[in-house]
């Protein structure tokens, strides 16, 4: 099962890859490669587009649930239910270090902008800010708002924005100083930026991805249709904030046009539960992940690239 | 020498080595002198002694640890075959091999283990058994825990009962006599000297005709000889007479247990009998008797004043078999016994105590006199003043109390100055009458204040005694009114350095906080009676008994919380808002309201909250984010105030527009409201309008019948601007027009026009790049340009729907704005475009207003950017279906539809559905 997939923008782009194991994009930041982890307890670099196995970074005592990659390509996060998030180095595979303290799996992990703080979720209800550069042991700043586990943790350059199961949303802006925290009531499977920076995509477990003013927190769209009622998915905007993107339970990956909030497209990936996907940063090209595989879609004609991988 | 030499001769035996053989002419060797006489282990090592009290020997490898390498830890070596086991260190893992040897500190010699160990070797814990046993309440008590321990057989006993030995018989061949006549008389003393052992023996060997023929019966059994070795200076076999057993002892015997008890206790042994002649014996002699002889009763024992009689009476029977007719004593004491068996077993180191416990006296409560009532009036204190000293003394002497001469009675209380008043002395001038008068103004207001605070510590603290003795003292009426009059004036003199209240103790009681408040609002006029004023008189005497005890308290406690607590805490920089609640941390407590917000989808004010954060000083440096709070060292939440959920708060400001307005409560929303204020063109606040529109408008019209009167009261002046602009509104609007429409003659107005209506100044940077952006966009993708244009042309015609919204004349604003407010619950609104520039005159007027107000304006001009963009990105999508050619199909038919429909029918009497419908279709059919 792949539990995460992380799309990474470096050179060449996406392309497919199995993993047995959970899905998970993590895609690196340029969207050449795509990072997988999941359940056989490593993350995996891949070429999406040939869909060759790069490396393989094993550490973890567990299931891997997120990764995420630095802006630089040079190092990679990842925390899983082991506890531990550990920053890795790309390019030698190892372990650079483990940060430990959290009280239970961690759920997701993003990198700063700069790559110098990983910010990472767990069920634990808190979010720690884990410091890159020095070699402290405990966390710079504990985020203990949330009253239940942190589901999802979106980082811009100044913002953190996270999604907890206790239904909210919350984004601290450390420009100013604040936390504004939208209730959205039914728990928080995932929440993103737009790419503009205006916007804020809230999927939860009523079946509905909101789109929300990240100003005032007003809602701005709706999106349904899809089926999210017990999995954390992941949704997504497509590269230029014209769709909105979602996993689903039902085997579907949903588009949805963002302003009209009408269903654009539901694309049937398999029979299974879409668990993660990822959209490249610049291209229209997607990856989803399903079941131990993950397919690679490009907008050409829809077809399928990766598949078994 | 003589050994070597004589080998010949073997029948010598030699001891020793020899010394070597002195050569000839050789002269004998010196000693070797004392200094090079050095000590050396086996290992040759030199053994130096450090003196016993630094450590003795020198251990290690010179005075350090193990060798001359060092110290080698043990490696921890553990494999999947070969697991280490978890060793425990002893203290023999620290030591030295000499010191396990014979002469070191832990020799390790051969000893018997327990099980081998014989009985006697455990004489500490034997003589704390026997200790025990002696001064147990009952002799012998400690028998129950043999019982109950798990006896462990020494390998001897073991290997004796396979033999066929049991405990009681002695060891040896059976042999062919009677077995021993119980012996019926343990209680019979025998005064004197015993009777020679001969005799007794003589006795028993006369009974031998009554054996049996064919019966053997096992030997004797012998106490052993008691080899411990005598350490004292006594004589042979002296045993100190144990006072406890001489004068208290009843059983008369020595320690022996078993003959030594009671007959009631010495029940619980069925073999009693057996045990008692032979224990007798011998036990605790070790002189003087045959090991193979019997009877020989007690020739040796110790001699216990107790086993005399000191008083004359019945003698009684040794078998314990007497009937009812037994002796009153024997009754008796039997009774006691059994009183002491029912308590049961006594634990160790306890005993029955000798004495009883005292009983408690337990004192009845004082009589009430007759005429007493649970309530007291206090009478009015009186200062004593010039004018009321006559009131004042009659007042005490009906107190009961007579008033003293002030002079004598407060004689300690007197300085100096005023002593010498007294005196008649003449104060002494121009010299300085204290230390003060030298210290410079501030510094005595200084010792002033603190002067003051002292006082009133010491003031609370009287009063706090009083307040406590009152209730006592409430039985004694007469001493009432003193302790309240200085708890009165000590609770007045506190409260009135306090501020108001804040500090509401029975705030969950209203009726009572006001009672509570009235209460010290008295006490701070000076009111003597306070207290009974304020009390509820319905209710009754107890109830207000209470109260009086409880205000007083609470309004001791908070005079002396405040005093304490002012000292450490600065006040707060802004006052309290009635409107702000101190929140702990966070917390989102109105989850009801925000679901029902949540249900009728209006997300934005009602859903968010927003909260101070302070994020860690390193997190921001990380993040190249300036510190937002550079002062604080906060981090996180802090208790934050938190605005309180009010209709008001969102109603009264302009950015509620965003809230969908009904046409129910239009009318009379324009009838005070600004003008126009845009509402965020949220598709699906209007959608589900629809279905929802009863709830959100009894809502809304709920909220707005609060607001409406209120707004109308308060800001008079803002409705007359708000009539001015709107008739510069609808001037502008006019011009608006106009140039809207030459503009749509033009291919394409220039950006900066859109700059200069939907940026302000403030966000002209960035919102410049994404306009780059989006120039850029455009110049790539053709036909999304006069998509574009669409959208700016239906911009100030407001009115989203119609295509011939610039040909529309628009007469004036407030009509307008009706027909927008029936038309716009369906379908995309799109900003007008006279707004923005309206509110930037609005502004001017509205300057004073807040701040957050253009804040607010400003996000929602970027907003509507926002919302073209996304009109941009729909014309993408639409792309991106081309390329799509299944749906494409579909949707391309349904779009053809809509366009045929949509030129037929007009946009007056639309349904709002087809409106939507086509709405959403009309970018497809600009393609």
């Amino acid at each position: 099962m792949v539990s995460a997939l992380v799309f990474i923008p470096g050179r060449p782009v996406a392309s497919r890859g199995r993993q047995p194991g959970n899905p998970a994009w993590s895609s690196q930041v340029d969207g050449n490669y795509c990072l997988t982890c999941g359940s056989d307890k490593t993350l995996k670099l891949w070429n999406p587009l040939r869909g060759t196995l790069l490396r393989t970074y094993s550490g973890h005592g567990y299931e891997v649930l997120d990764a995420a990659g630095s802006f630089d390509n040079s190092s990679l996060c990842s925390g899983g239910g082991d506890k531990a998030v550990v920053l890795w180095d790309v390019a030698s595979g190892q372990v650079v270090r483990k940060f430990r303290g959290h009280a239970g799996k961690v759920n997701t992990v993003q990198f700063n902008e700069e790559a110098t703080v990983i910010l990472s979720g767990s069920i634990d209800s808190t979010i720690r800010c884990w410091d890159c550069r020095s070699r402290r042991p405990d966390p710079v700043q504990k985020l203990d708002e949330a009253k239940d586990g942190v589901s999802s943790v979106k980082v811009s350059d100044h913002e953190v924005l996270a999604g907890s199961v206790d239904g909210r949303v919350r984004r601290y802006d450390l420009r100013m100083g604040q936390l504004f925290s939208d209730y959205v009531g039914s728990p928080i499977t995932c929440t993103c930026f737009s790419r503009d920076g205006q916007c804020t995509l809230v999927s939860s477990l009523d079946s509905t991805l909101r789109l929300l003013d990240k100003d005032t927190g007003e809602l701005l769209g709706e999106y349904t249709g899809h089926k999210n009622q017990e999995y954390k998915l992941d949704c997504c905007l497509s590269e230029r904030d014209t769709h909105v993107v979602s996993c689903s339970e039902d085997g579907k990956v949903f588009f949805w046009d963002l302003v009209e909030g009408v269903l654009a497209l539901a694309l049937q990936v398999g029979p299974g539960v879409v668990q993660s996907l990822a959209y490249h940063p610049t291209e229209p090209c997607l990856l989803t992940a399903m079941g131990g595989s993950i397919h690679c879609w490009q907008e050409e004609a829809y077809e399928t690239e990766g598949g078994t991988g | 020498m003589a050994a070597r030499d004589s080998d010949s001769e073997e029948d010598l035996v030699s001891y020793g080595t020899g010394l070597e053989p002195l050569e000839e002419g050789e002269r004998p060797k010196k000693p070797t002198p004392l200094q090079d006489q050095t000590v050396r282990d086996e290992k040759g090592r030199y053994k130096r002694f450090h003196g016993a009290f630094s450590g003795g020997f020198s251990a290690g490898y010179f005075n350090t640890v193990g060798s001359k390498e060092g110290w080698t830890p043990s490696s921890f070596v553990s494999s999947r075959q070969n697991r280490a086991d978890k060793s425990v260190l002893g203290p023999e893992d620290f030591m030295d091999e000499e010191d396990l040897s014979e002469f070191g500190i832990a020799p390790k010699a051969i000893v018997t283990t327990d099980d081998f160990a014989s009985k006697t070797k455990d004489r500490i814990r034997e003589k704390a058994r026997q200790l025990a046993a002696a001064t147990a309440p009952i002799p012998g008590a400690t028998l129950l825990d043999d019982f109950i321990t798990p006896a462990t057989l020494s390998v001897g006993f073991e290997l004796l009962r396979k033999m066929g030995w049991k405990e009681g018989q002695g060891i040896g061949p059976r042999v062919k006599r009677r077995p021993r006549q119980q012996k019926p008389d343990p209680g019979v003393k025998i005064y004197g000297c015993a009777l020679p052992p001969g005799g007794s023996e003589g006795s028993e060997d006369e009974d031998d005709d009554y054996l049996l023929e064919n019966v053997t019966f096992a030997p004797k059994d012998v106490m052993p000889v008691d080899f411990t070795p005598k350490d004292n200076v006594h004589g042979l076999a002296y045993k100190g007479l144990d006072p406890q057993q001489a004068l208290f002892g009843a059983s008369g015997e020595h320690l022996n247990l078993f003959s030594g008890r009671p007959e009631g206790a010495s029940n619980l042994l069925g073999d009693i009998g057996v045990n008692k002649g032979r224990k007798l014996g011998i036990s605790g002699q070790a002189f003087g008797v045959g090991a193979l002889e019997e009877e020989d009763d007690d020739i040796y024992a110790t001699e216990t004043l107790s086993k005399y009689d000191t008083i004359l009476k019945d003698e009684e029977p040794g078998d314990g078999l007497y009937g009812w007719t037994a002796p009153k004593q024997y009754q008796s004491q039997k009774e006691s016994e059994k009183d002491l068996r029912y308590i049961g077993k006594i634990l160790d180191g306890f005993s029955l105590a000798s004495k009883s416990l005292s009983s408690k006296k337990i004192y009845p409560p004082p009589e009430l006199p007759r005429d007493y009532r649970p309530v007291h009036y206090f009478r009015p204190v009186v200062a004593a003043t010039s004018e009321n000293s006559h009131l004042l003394q009659v007042l005490s002497e009906s107190a009961g109390k007579s008033i003293h001469d002030p002079g004598t009675q407060s004689r300690h209380q007197l300085n100096a100055s005023k002593r010498g008043e007294l005196l008649g002395e003449t104060p002494i001038q121009g010299s300085a009458t204290s230390v003060l008068e030298f210290l410079s103004q501030k510094d005595k207001e200084r010792f002033k204040e603190m002067k003051q605070a002292t006082d009133l510590k010491a003031a609370q603290l009287r009063a706090l005694s009083l307040a406590q003795n009152a209730a006592s003292s409430r039985t004694q009426p007469p001493s009432q009114v003193v302790g309240h009059g200085s708890w009165h004036t000590a609770l007045s003199g506190g409260t009135a350095t306090t501020k108001a209240s804040n500090f509401k103790p029975f705030a969950k009681d209203p009726e009572k906080q006001k009672r509570y408040e009235k209460f010290l609002a008295n006490m701070k006029r000076g009111q003597k009676d306070a207290l009974e004023h304020c009390l509820d008189p319905s209710m009754t005497e107890w109830e207000r008994g209470r109260e009086r005890e409880e205000f007083a308290r609470a309004a001791l406690l908070y005079a002396s919380s405040h005093s304490t607590l002012s000292s450490r805490f600065t006040h707060a920089k802004e006052d309290d808002d009635s409107d702000q609640v101190e929140v702990p941390r966070d917390q989102e407590n109105d989850v009801n309201d925000k679901q029902s917000a949540v249900k009728m989808k209006m997300f934005g004010k009602l859903t968010r909250d927003t909260f101070e954060w302070h994020p860690d000083k390193l997190l921001c440096k990380r993040f190249n984010v300036p510190d937002p709070y550079p002062d604080s060292t906060l981090v996180g939440l802090p208790r934050v105030k938190r605005d309180k959920y009010s209709v008001f708060n969102f109603l009264t400001l302009p950015e509620t527009a965003s809230l969908p307005t009904t046409q129910a409560s239009s009318e009379k929303v324009l009838q005070h409201r600004g003008p126009d204020k845009p509402r965020k063109p949220s598709r699906w606040d209007t959608s589900k309008q629809e279905k929802k529109e009863d709830s959100i408008s009894e809502f809304l019209s709920l909220a707005r019948s609060k607001v409406g009167p209120l707004e109308q009261e308060s800001s008079p002046l803002v409705n007359k601007e708000e009539v001015h602009v709107k008739e510069s509104l609808s001037n502008k609007l006019v011009n608006k027009d106009v140039d809207s429409q030459t503009e749509a003659g033009e291919s394409r107005p220039s950006m900066d026009l859109f700059k200069a209506i939907f940026a302000s100044s403030s966000e002209e940077k960035s919102s410049s790049s994404e306009d780059e952006q989006g120039d850029s966009e455009d110049d790539q993708e053709g036909p999304g340009e006069a998509d574009f244009k669409s959208s700016q042309e239906e911009l100030p015609s407001v009115a989203p729907t119609s295509e011939p919204a610039p040909q529309e004349p628009a007469p004036s604003f407030v009509i307008q704005k009706t027909q927008i407010d029936e038309r716009e619950e369906f379908g995309p609104r799109l900003p007008p475009v006279f707004c923005p520039n309206a509110r930037q005159k609005l502004e001017a007027p509205q300057k004073e207003k807040h701040k957050k107000n253009k804040e607010k304006h400003k996000t929602k001009k970027e907003h509507r950017r926002k919302k073209e963009k996304k009109k941009k990105h729909r014309k993408h999508k639409h792309k991106g279906k081309q390329k799509n050619k299944k749906s494409e199909k579909s949707s391309s038919s349904e779009s053809a539809d809509s366009s045929d429909s949509q030129s037929e029918e007009d946009t007056a009497d639309m349904s709002p559905q087809e409106l939507l419908r086509r709405l959403k279709h009309l970018p497809l059919r600009r393609q």
